[in-house]
């Protein structure tokens, strides 16, 4: 029933609105490996395909951490063990003097990390993927949008899917070679 | 990105976007800039141009390398001539870019949809040109390296209590920053341009920059947050970086520098001369590549407004250094006052405040904030204007200090005038290439602006309580 020369089923919209309700209604039959395609960001369809949270936020946190405390600890650990110089009896720790670079460090590793975060959580860079075997699918990125049933959700029939796609409203419904 | 969830349209205002796009259009306009424009003979003029003045400014350079900085007209007591005034004139430009693309996306501007990419290309530029003056002024500019704190068998490390590794730091991480939040907003645009390229050799280009990005909406879940965090950093880092600059001058005790109001005054100034460069360069890009459909009168209405508000602020900076002259009654910063208004540099002091304070007095006029003929040569007066303010403060405290056995003149030389021209052209040349291999407004960003973009039916909650 399943055919490993298929990566699943994919249904294209004209407008936002149909391709929100698409997925909504695909979630309710059931639908869970599935995924939408839009040209810019819209909230409700990756709330509709069941994704709600993503992990970049607490690696950008953690990233900043990491970099205010290297740097701070840096900081200190050069001007009071490494390379300790006595300037008219000034205290070595002098911590004002670490806060611009800590708080610049901060910026520079959250920031990196939100970003390297971002990308290896969407597992990009990825020059290859089979829904781009769908000639139709170079409009994703200029006014149509796509939900993709997987053929490996267990719920997918190739059939069965592929009338209830039908009765989605959609332009047109079309196989994804894998 | 912050979604607007209507586009406001105003009585008065013009609108952020022309009515009459759908999605469609605006991938058409803006990739056929890059895919399908033919080269013109106006902009290989003006490449060819801006490179040969990059060719001379290479040229100055290597001579500056082979003979060293005696080639500048900086000498003791002028220890910082042109280089620190370019520097800092150009990381000012640079800050309009980042305001436009992170402060402007937290308080939800709709409006700098349109231009946040070319200013953020901007940025970069105005920053690499910038950062190119320190390590020119190095002496030994092949010894960079040892600005950054590493393990070296000199056992040696930077002294983290100077104002100017603090500016190593804000500087590289501000180039960083620009450069990655730039690059994340370009990866879904270098897609469309994948997808619509006819060409197979630009296709794979395009690809390969965008990452395999395919407009899945997790991938744009995740995105939106990263570009949120980057704009929520972004924020206080800009604020810093003038600021640390300033520190530059404020931690030391020359006359005329040594003042708390130097962060507030520069962050200000620097938005001032960045709004500036943002409409030296809009007006003339949405003239030539026809896109007055997306950088529209309210954009270059809004500019002037933010120059005309930040002008201002730095107004009231020259006001409170000549009110603390006064009334700190320091005999050093009494007379520094009476040298900007009377010494050999006073001219430049009242053409500073003609041209920073007098002339966009006139932005005040609707008629004029909405010309772009007569907006653009306001803008060209302020970026003058923003860079005799940091010639005064650099060079009229420095040729004056305590002593007047320490009193000097100081020259520009044709080597200090080339770098800096050059740098001009290093600036242009960049943007000419960026326009034409980059999408110069943002794709995705401008199709959440138009109605069509919003969507209307209801939120089934049922539908996850399941």
């Amino acid at each position: 029933m399943k055919d490993p020369k298929i990566f699943g089923l994919m249904a294209e919209f004209d407008n936002v609105n149909d391709a929100v309700v698409a997925a909504r209604q695909s979630y309710s039959a059931g639908y869970r490996r599935m995924d939408a395609y839009a040209p810019f960001p819209v909230e409700e369809l990756s709330e509709a395909v069941g994704f709600h949270r993503d992990g970049v936020a607490l690696v950008c946190l953690v990233g900043g951490l990491l970099g205010c405390t290297a740097a701070y600890v840096l900081q200190w650990w050069i001007n009071t063990i490494s390379y300790p110089i006595n300037i008219g009896g000034r205290p070595l720790h002098s911590w004002p003097s670490f806060i611009i670079v800590s708080f610049e460090m901060t910026i520079l590793f959250s920031g990196l990390s939100a970003v390297f975060g971002m990308l290896s959580l969407n597992g990009l860079p990825m020059p290859y993927h089979p829904v781009f075997n769908v000639p139709r699918f170079d409009l994703a990125s200029k006014d149509r949008f796509f939900i993709v049933i997987f053929a490996s959700d267990k719920n997918y029939d190739a059939v069965r899917t592929r009338q209830f796609l039908e009765g989605l409203n959609p332009i047109s419904v079309s196989e994804v070679p894998s | 990105m912050a979604r607007p969830t209507e586009v406001e349209i105003g009585e008065q205002k013009a609108p952020v976007i022309q009515p009459g796009h759908s999605f469609a259009t605006i991938t058409d306009k803006v990739a056929s800039i890059v895919l399908r424009r033919p080269i013109t003979n106006g902009w290989l003029f003006g490449f060819v141009l801006c490179f040969l003045i990059l060719q001379w400014f290479l040229l100055a350079v290597c001579w500056l390398f082979y003979r060293g900085v005696g080639v500048w007209g900086v000498n003791i007591p002028i220890g910082w001539g042109f280089a620190i005034v370019n520097f800092v004139w150009w990381i000012g430009i640079g800050h309009a870019g980042t305001l436009i693309s992170a402060i402007l996306l937290l308080l939800r501007q709709a409006w700098r949809n349109s231009i946040n990419r070319f200013a953020e290309a901007m940025t970069l530029f105005a920053v690499a040109c910038a950062g190119m003056f320190p390590l020119l002024h190095l002496g030994r500019p092949w010894l960079f390296y040892w600005l950054f704190p590493y393990s070296n068998t000199m056992t040696y490390w930077p002294n983290f209590r100077s104002p100017l590794v603090w500016d190593v730091f804000a500087v590289s991480t501000y180039l960083t920053i620009s450069l990655v939040f730039w690059y994340v907003g370009l990866i879904p645009d270098m897609a469309s341009l994948r997808d619509q390229a006819t060409n197979k050799i630009v296709r794979v280009a395009y690809g390969l920059l965008s990452m395999g990005w395919r407009n899945s909406v997790r991938h744009w879940h995740r995105y939106e947050t990263a570009y949120l965090l980057l704009a929520g950093l972004a924020t206080p880092l800009v604020l810093s970086v003038h600021t640390v600059v300033s520190f530059d001058f404020s931690i030391g005790i020359v006359p005329g520098w040594h003042t708390t109001i130097f962060p507030p005054y520069f962050v200000a100034g620097a938005i001032y001369s960045g709004f500036a460069m943002v409409l030296v360069l809009a007006i003339p890009i949405r003239k030539f590549y026809n896109i007055e459909d997306f950088i529209t009168d309210r954009h270059i209405e809004n500019s002037a407004m933010v120059m005309l508000a930040t002008g201002w602020i730095v107004a009231y900076g020259y006001a409170i250094e000549a009110f603390v002259n006064w009334y700190g009654g320091d005999p050093y910063e009494t007379f520094l006052r009476w040298n900007r208004l009377h010494g050999p540099y006073a001219w430049s002091y009242y053409l500073l405040l003609f041209t920073n304070l007098v002339v966009p007095q006139v932005l005040w006029v609707r008629r004029i904030r909405t010309n772009p003929f007569w907006l653009f040569l306001v803008s060209l007066d302020v970026l003058v204007g923003m860079w005799l303010e940091r010639f005064v403060i650099v060079i009229v405290s420095l040729t004056r200090d305590f002593v007047p056995s320490s009193f000097g003149q100081y020259y520009p030389t044709w080597n200090d005038w080339s770098i800096l021209l050059g740098t001009l052209g290093f600036f242009a040349a960049g943007m000419y290439l960026f326009l034409r291999l980059l999408p110069a407004v943002s794709i995705s960003e401008l199709k959440t602006l138009i109605p069509q973009a919003e969507v209307t039916v209801a939120h089934a909650e049922e539908v996850h309580e399941l």
